[in-house]
């Protein structure tokens, strides 16, 4: 291993779920004491701590788990990134350890959201008989969202998805219900996600309507969880046991980016772009491609979103990613696996937790602990989140071969 | 004469009411919120340019479920309008499938959104079927 290697020594997440009798503290806690324990080493190890919460923490997260877990003295990155949040306190916990300043970093997200309900919707409605004053950037007298356009998640997902059908076809209520049938099926298999219920097509077809055509099993979970990881460089794990060196887990390559700017960007937000961006850095600080990965974990926020992210991370041919689907590759049983967890769909999507157990959930199949849901012999993996606004994390990990 | 107000400062209203968007002078990317800078070339001289209120529809959704006190279903969508996309709901047809569809061709059409307490009528702007 090179001394420069970028390694995660210990990773852990928290099951996905409602835990109505712990705080979102509690849940940081829970994951960063077991990854810190799955590392093999303590508080004292860790030279840098990122933390991540967007909901409902409120100021200095990372603080509050220190108190809870070891206050050493350490600097804190207390981070935000919308869904990519657990990406970015693990790239900058990376950041710590590949500039050489810190040996060890420790990175956690953890979020609260169970009966959270409809995100993204703007609520407050002006009082009638107000006088109307044009507000904000564009000037409105009354609210926008629901009169021009829908500020929902699940309506604007549902529409980046429906815009991959307009530019490339092939695209149907029937066909994104499909991708969503893949994902419940697969969590049937995963005891940390928080629905492990396999729905028929027409059951997924049949239920409610969110925002056409993304129904409710179509949509992420709202629910609580976290997850932390600890990593270290190649330097450092070389004077570990051979058991550390064992079970890590190399992070062969780590990319944020945002959004440039392409024309309709700030209509609909473009997930694209900055998706396809990420991804060819990866690929290429890794010096692997699309065809070596044994897993992905993507960012299937909704149904409408995983399809175009097959294309987005160059998994099929531009503009194929609705053959490559029918084709059942996606499937853990085809070509190229994607969402085995189950996805946010079944898994859940706490926030700022994601980031880090799409990544839990790659190390597990990359260390051949992933018991009955195992991607047999799976060597390399990549994990996708992104958040709107945008901000897109890829990483790409491998076993260690030792 | 009921005095009006546009929705959104965007709207022009009068005898042919049409969007307005603000154009980067330097490399012409179109935006239609008060801006600081273009964030495509980092220039800020802008103009104010009239957008067709011909479009075509690049895609929808049709919320079912949203914030309380918005009126469900209705579509929402992104209307792609002579090459400048614009945001905006799907209006005078029936909020289905069957009625709404990629590529269909919709105009801008406006309606009334509300009154304040001094009279004032507020005028949104929808796309209708062409």
């Amino acid at each position: 291993m090179a001394s420069d290697d970028i390694w995660i020594l210990g990773i852990a997440m928290t099951k996905f779920g409602k835990h109505s009798d712990k705080d979102i503290v509690d849940l940081g806690s829970e994951a960063a004491i077991a990854a810190l324990a799955d590392a093999g080493v303590t508080m004292a190890d860790i030279g840098i701590l990122a933390a991540g919460n967007l909901m409902g923490a409120g100021a200095g997260f990372g603080q509050q788990l220190q108190k809870q877990i070891g206050q050493t003295g350490i600097p804190v990155y207390n981070v935000a990134n919308a869904c990519a949040t657990g990406a970015t306190a693990l790239r900058t916990a990376i950041m710590a350890v590949k500039s050489g300043e810190v040996r060890m970093g420790l990175a956690v997200g953890a979020e609260k959201l169970s009966g959270a309900g409809l995100l993204g919707g703007g609520g407050t409605s002006k009082k009638d008989g107000n006088k109307f004053e044009p507000r904000g950037r564009f000037g409105s007298v009354l609210p926008t969202d629901g009169r021009i356009g829908t500020d929902t998640m699940p309506g604007t997902f549902a529409q980046v998805g429906m815009e991959y059908g307009h530019k490339y076809g092939g695209v149907s209520f029937e066909l994104f219900a499909k991708i969503s049938e893949k994902n419940h099926a697969h969590s049937v298999l995963n005891p940390m996600a928080a629905y492990q219920k396999r729905f028929t097509l027409d059951e997924i077809m049949n239920d409610m309507m969110i925002a056409y055509p993304n129904t409710r099993p179509m949509c992420s979970a709202n629910c609580d969880g976290a997850a932390a990881a600890v990593v270290t460089s190649g330097e450092v794990l070389r004077t570990l046991s051979k058991e550390q060196q064992r079970r890590a887990i190399k992070v062969s390559a780590s990319v944020l980016t945002t959004d440039p700017y392409e024309e309709a960007c700030q209509i609909l937000p473009d997930v694209n772009t900055l998706t396809r961006n990420a991804a060819k850095i990866a690929y290429e600080q890794a010096g692997v491609s699309p065809s070596d990965l044994d897993l992905v974990e993507l960012h299937d926020c909704f149904a409408t979103a995983e399809l175009v992210h097959y294309d987005n991370l160059m998994l099929c041919p531009e503009g194929g990613a609705v053959d490559f689907f029918m084709s059942g590759a996606t499937w853990r049983d085809g070509s190229m696996p994607v969402n085995v967890s189950g996805g946010l769909e079944s898994k859940g999507h706490p926030i700022a937790a994601t980031g880090i157990a799409n990544i839990w959930e790659v190390c597990h199949h990359l260390r051949n602990e992933a018991g009955d849901r195992q991607i047999k012999d799976a060597k390399v993996g990549l994990a996708h989140v992104i958040g709107l606004g945008s901000a897109c994390g890829i990483h790409i990990l491998e076993r260690s071969g030792l | 004469m009921t005095k009006t107000i546009p929705h959104v400062d965007y709207l022009e209203l009068g005898d042919k009411p049409h969007l307005v968007a603000n154009e980067c002078t330097s490399c012409g990317a179109r935006f239609f919120d008060r801006r600081n800078a273009c964030a495509k070339c980092f220039k800020n001289d802008f103009k104010k340019v009239a957008i067709s209120t011909d479009g075509i529809l690049k895609s929808f959704t049709i919320v079912a479920f949203a914030a309380p006190g918005i009126p469900v279903p209705f579509v929402a969508g992104i209307i792609d309008c002579a090459g400048t996309s614009v945001r905006g709901n799907v209006v005078n047809t029936e909020p289905s499938p069957e009625k709404v569809t990629l590529g269909m061709k919709l105009r801008l059409t406006t309606f009334s959104i509300g009154t304040d307490e001094e009279g004032t009528e507020a005028i949104g702007f929808g796309f209708e079927p062409a």
